[in-house]
């Protein structure tokens, strides 16, 4: 029996931290499954509409982004602060986005082409007009199926 | 016996996991875009010799939005809270009025003989409407149309329509399609 006996001292063994790396990266795996890499940065204000109907973008990979708002203030001096339109990483004009769109469908799969969704991402104080000629635009590029984006609003009574 | 090799040591590892979670919480963000998702028009060349047939007045739900954010409904002037009732109506025909759309009777799984309202929602806005108006407009009209889905499915099988099985969804649709035009660009309302 002397062989489970204790030996040594009375005190408290130090609390292991072997698991510590575990719960670390049972963190890291959660938020990288969760969360979505920021890709642009953003270089107009926005503030986009809130709507209760909404659909979800499930598939990430196969949405092209179109941001319009105004100017954020560093940019104001060379760009005005009228709404613009930004593409990728820099501002754009219209005649940009079929350009754009051809661009957006050459990187993707072929299979995955027709199921593309244009997301537009647009400020809720911006005028029709320039909405309005993206449409067009879209038309033209046969870029049809696109996603007003907007923010979730709370139904209330 | 050989000679034991001595361990790694594996202090470091938690900071360097910190130091990848860490990057992680940065350059993420946790929102799932959403959005009010529509099928655009393909694109014709010239809007005049558009050959498809005129659809009757009673079948067009017109609504108009001017620069100034006001609406126009069907002729006469309304608020957007008001604007789903109206829209539900007009698809339902619940009472088969003259001036609502007309029905066309078809066969549809689960339901047998339904009549099928021709009903369409026009949609019309000015270059100067805000668009956040315009949105909140464009979710009233898809809402009447869920809201009337949801009815219907309510009624019929006695579950909400977003758990209903993918045929039945498919009927539920058929009877009450999402059928909202945006129209061409126009010039809506005065200066």
């Amino acid at each position: 029996m002397h062989k489970f006996k204790k030996k040594g001292s009375n005190e408290l063994p130090p609390i292991s931290t072997a698991s510590l790396p575990d719960i670390v990266f049972m963190l890291l795996f959660f938020f990288m499954v969760t969360t979505t890499m920021r890709e642009v940065t953003l270089k107009v204000r926005q503030t986009l509409p809130s709507a209760t109907e909404l659909n979800k973008l499930e598939k990430k990979s196969l949405v092209s982004y179109i941001y319009v708002g105004v100017p954020h203030r560093e940019f104001q001096r060379a760009f005005g602060i009228e709404p613009r339109i930004q593409l990728n990483d820099q501002f754009a004009e219209v005649s940009d986005i079929t350009d754009y769109i051809i661009a957006e469908r050459e990187s993707r799969n072929e299979a995955e082409v027709p199921f593309m969704i244009t997301s537009l991402k647009v400020d809720e104080y911006t005028k029709m007009q320039i909405v309005q000629d993206i449409k067009q635009e879209l038309r033209k590029a046969a870029a049809l199926h696109i996603n007003y984006s907007a923010r979730k609003r709370q139904e209330h009574f | 016996m050989a000679k034991k090799t001595p361990e790694v040591p594996s202090a470091s590892l938690a900071d360097i996991a910190f130091m990848l979670l860490i990057f992680f919480l940065v350059t993420t963000t946790m929102d799932v875009d959403s959005g009010l998702e529509r099928r655009l028009p393909p694109f014709v060349e010239n809007p005049e010799d558009d050959d498809t047939p005129p659809i009757k007045e009673r079948n067009v739900f017109i609504v108009l939005v001017n620069k100034d954010n006001q609406l126009l409904v069907e002729g006469e002037w309304m608020q957007i809270s008001d604007l789903r009732e109206k829209a539900k109506e007009f698809m339902a025909n619940p009472f088969d009025l003259e001036n609502l759309p007309e029905k066309e009777f078809k066969e549809v799984p689960f339901f047998g003989e339904v009549g099928i309202s021709k009903g369409v929602i026009s949609l019309q806005n000015d270059l100067g409407t805000q668009y956040g108006t315009y949105i909140a407009v464009q979710n009233e009209l898809v809402g009447a149309i869920n809201e009337l889905r949801e009815e219907l499915a309510k009624s019929q099988f006695g579950k909400s329509y977003a758990s209903l099985e993918k045929e039945q969804q498919d009927a539920v649709r058929e009877i009450y399609p999402q059928r909202i035009s945006e129209a061409e660009p126009k010039k809506v309302g005065g200066n």
